[in-house]
C-alpha cells in the first residue's frame, strides 16, 4: 500500500477539512432539531461501521454493541465529570490554560477521555471475546447478549456514576467537528483494515473458518482482534454520545439499542461500509420521523418498523441494500499486494 | 510391518496415531512414513478416515494417541497456524475456497504465513507466477470472485492456494472429486509436476488406479486402520487392491 498511502490519505483528509469548514461557518445556522438528528446519525454511523467489522466482515454475531458503547460512555464521562468534581484543582488548572485557536485543555481532556473510553470497551471486549471466540459456533451471540445485560445491571448498582438515577451534568464537549472527524476516522480505519492482509484474514474467517485455519490464519486471534477493535469504536461512540446528550442512563444501552445497530448493519449489507453509513442515517431519520406518531398513539413503532424493514429486505434484497458493494470512488481498492 | 524412527530423508512420520471424534474412533493405531520428494497416496472407501488423517497432520484436529512428526520435530497437537509455518499446506476436502473473495485474495491468503518475512516476500511473486503457469485459467480470472469459478477451476484454486504457502509437504484431499475425466487427468499431471519441483505430496484419492499410477507408495486405509501399504507398483499388482479398489 505504500506508494498510494499518501494519495489515499488526501482523499480522507479532504472530508475532514470540509467538516471543519462546516463546523466553523455553517453548523450554527442549522435548526437544533435537525442538528440533533445529524449528530445522532454520526454516532450511529460509528456504531454501525464498527459492528460491521465484527458481524459483517468477520462473520461473528455480536449482540452486545450497546454494552461496549455503555462502557465507553461511562468511562469517558466519569473522567470528565466525576474526576473534575472530586478534584476541582484539575478543572481550574485546565480552564486557566488556553490553547491554540480555541483548542483548550478541555478538548485534550475530552480526547483523552474518549481514548480511555475506547480502551475500556476494548478491555471488556477482550475479556468477553477471548473465551467465546475460541469456540466455533454462535457462542458469541449468547455471551454478548448476556454481557449487555450484565453491564446494564452493573451500572445500575454503581453509585459513583449515578446508578439508576443516571449520570447528569456531563460537559458538552462533543461538537459537530469532533464527532464527524471521528466518523471519518472510524470509516477510514475500518476501510484500511478490511483492505489489508489482516482484513483478508478476517474475511477468510467469515468465508470458511476451517479453510482459514488450514491457510495458517490464527482464527481465534483474528476474531478477537476484530471484536476488540469493534468494541473500541463502540466505546468511543459511547463517549461522544455521553458528551453530546450530557446525561447517561444505563437503560439507554439496553438490548434494543444493540438490536438497532444490528439492524443498521443487516439493512446496509453485511460487509459494506457504505451500506452501514446509509442505513445508519436512514434509520436515525426514520426513528425521528416516527416520533410524533409514537407520542400520539403511545405505541413504540420502532420495533414494528424495524421488523417490517427486515421482512421487506429479506424478500427483496437478502444481502442487504448494498450486499458487499462499496461506493467505489471513495473506497477505491489500491495496492493489493501482500503486506 | 516394522516401526522405525525414520531415515534422514523421512519427511513425515506417523507413529501409532489414533484419532477420536467423541466416542467414535476414526483412526486406530496408524503408522507410516512419507519420504522427502515422494508422492504417497492414501486410498480407501468412504469413511475410512482419510480426511481425518490429513486433518490430524495439518493440526485441524487433535490426535488422541501416538505422534506425528515432520523432519524430526513432533507436530501433532500443535495449532494449525503453527503447522503451516513448517511448510505443510493443506488443500482441504471440498476445496474450502473463500467464495466471496477474489481469486487473487484467495491466493494471497494461501501465502498468509509468508506475510512480513522478507525472504518469502520475494518468493511471493515467484510462487504466484508458478501457480499461474500451472493454472493459466486462474490468471485470467484473478479479479473474479472465486464463487463464480467452475468446479474444476475452484479445485485448481484450492491447489494453487496451498502452493502459495510454498509447501515442502502438500496435502491434497480428493482433488479429483466431482471433476470431468480430462480435468482429473490435468490435476494428476500437475500433481506430478509439483512433485518434480521438489515438493513432497500426500494425496488422498478415491481414484485408486490413477493415484497409484503417479504415486511412489500407497497406503490403503480401511475403517481407520491400515489394510495394506507398499510400493504403488506392488499395490497395483496385488489381488486385494485390484478387487476392492480397481473394480476387477
Ligand atoms: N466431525 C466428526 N464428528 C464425528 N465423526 C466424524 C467427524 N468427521 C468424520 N467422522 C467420522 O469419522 C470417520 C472417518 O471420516 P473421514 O471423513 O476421515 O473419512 P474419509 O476417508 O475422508 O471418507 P470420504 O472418502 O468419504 O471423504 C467416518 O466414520 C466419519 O463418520
Ligand atoms: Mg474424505
Amino acid at each position: 500500500m505504500k506508494p498510494h498511502g499518501l494519495q489515499t490519505l488526501w482523499v480522507w483528509l479532504l472530508p475532514v477539512a470540509v467538516i471543519w469548514i462546516l463546523h466553523f461557518f455553517c453548523v450554527s445556522s442549522i435548526e437544533p432539531y435537525y442538528f440533533t438528528i445529524l449528530m445522532y446519525s454520526g454516532i450511529n454511523i460509528i456504531l454501525a461501521v464498527s459492528l460491521n467489522l465484527v458481524n459483517g466482515f468477520t462473520g461473528q454475531f455480536s449482540m452486545g454493541h450497546a454494552g461496549f458503547m455503555s462502557v465507553g460512555g461511562y468511562v469517558s464521562a466519569f473522567l470528565t465529570t466525576v474526576l473534575f468534581e472530586k478534584y476541582p484543582v484539575l478543572s481550574t488548572a485546565l480552564t486557566a490554560h488556553h490553547g491554540w485557536a480555541g483548542w483548550g485543555a478541555s478538548d485534550l481532556v475530552f480526547l483523552g477521555s474518549l481514548l480511555m473510553g475506547g480502551l475500556g470497551a476494548s478491555v471488556a471486549g477482550y475479556l468477553v471475546g477471548l473465551p467465546s471466540l475460541r469456540l466455533k459456533g454462535d457462542y458469541l451471540a449468547i455471551v454478548t447478549l448476556g454481557f449487555g445485560e450484565i453491564i446494564r445491571v452493573l451500572v445500575l448498582n454503581i453509585d459513583t456514576i449515578g446508578g439508576a438515577r443516571g449520570l447528569p451534568n456531563i460537559p458538552p464537549y462533543t461538537t459537530f467537528g469532533i464527532l464527524f472527524t471521528f466518523v471519518i476516522f472510524t470509516i477510514f480505519m475500518v476501510w484500511r483494515l478490511v483492505n489489508s492482509a489482516h482484513g483478508r484474514a478476517f474475511l477468510s474467517v467469515r468465508e470458511d473458518e476451517t479453510a482459514a485455519e488450514a491457510m495458517g490464519v490464527n482464527t481465534t486471534q483474528a476474531k478477537v482482534r476484530a471484536f476488540v477493535l469493534g468494541a473500541f469504536f463502540a466505546g468511543v461512540a459511547g463517549g461522544l454520545f455521553a458528551h453530546y446528550l450530557r446525561y447517561l442512563n444505563p437503560q439507554t444501552f439496553d438490548f434494543n439499542k444493540s438490536f438497532e445497530i444490528i439492524i443498521m448493519v443487516v439493512l446496509g449489507g453485511m460487509g459494506s461500509i457504505t451500506g452501514s453509513v446509509i442505513a445508519a442515517i436512514f434509520l436515525t431519520v426514520i426513528r425521528e420521523a416516527l416520533r410524533p406518531l409514537q407520542t400520539y398513539t403511545h405505541v413504540d413503532f420502532r420495533m414494528v418498523i424495524y421488523s417490517l424493514l427486515l421482512i421487506i429486505l429479506m424478500l427483496t434484497r437478502p444481502n442487504g441494500l448494498l450486499g458487499t458493494k462499496e461506493f467505489t470512488w471513495f473506497f477505491r481498492k489500491k495496492g493489493r499486494s501482500i503486506s | 510391518m516394522q516401526l522405525h524412527n525414520g531415515t534422514p530423508n523421512t519427511a513425515l512420520l506417523i507413529k501409532n496415531v489414533s484419532v477420536h471424534y467423541g466416542a467414535i474412533t476414526a483412526i486406530r493405531d496408524v503408522s507410516f512414513e512419507v519420504k522427502q520428494g515422494e508422492i504417497v497416496t492414501l486410498i480407501g472407501c468412504n469413511g475410512a478416515g482419510k480426511t481425518t488423517l490429513l486433518k490430524a497432520i495439518s493440526g485441524l484436529i487433535k490426535v488422541s494417541e501416538g505422534t506425528i512428526s515432520f523432519k524430526g520435530d513432533i507436530i501433532s497437537n500443535t495449532p494449525a497456524h503453527e503447522i503451516v509455518k513448517r511448510k505443510i499446506c493443506h488443500a482441504p476436502e471440498g476445496r474450502g475456497i473463500f467464495l466471496n473473495l477474489t481469486v487473487e485474495d484467495n491466493l494471497d491468503l494461501g501465502a498468509w504465513t509468508c506475510k512480513g518475512t522478507p525472504i518469502q516476500k520475494t518468493s511471493y511473486q515467484q510462487d504466484l507466477e508458478q501457480v499461474f503457469s500451472f493454472f493459466p485459467r486462474l490468471k485470467e480470472r484473478r479479479k473474479q470472485n472465486a464463487g463464480t469459478l467452475s468446479g474444476g477451476e475452484q479445485q485448481m484454486l484450492a491447489i494453487g492456494r496451498a502452493l502459495m504457502g510454498n509447501p515442502e509437504l502438500l496435502l491434497l484431499d480428493e482433488p479429483s472429486l466431482g471433476l470431468a475425466p480430462q480435468i482429473i487427468e490435468k490435476i494428476f499431471e500437475i500433481t506430478v509436476k509439483i512433485n518434480q519441483l521438489g515438493r513432497t505430496v500426500l494425496l488422498v484419492e478415491q481414484n485408486a488406479l490413477q493415484a497409484l499410477q503417479i504415486a511412489h507408495h500407497g497406503i490403503v486405509l480401511e475403517t481407520g486402520k491400515i489394510a495394506l501399504k507398499g510400493k504403488s507398483s506392488e499395490l497395483l499388482a496385488s489381488d486385494e487392491v485390484r478387487k476392492a479398489y480397481l473394480g476387477e
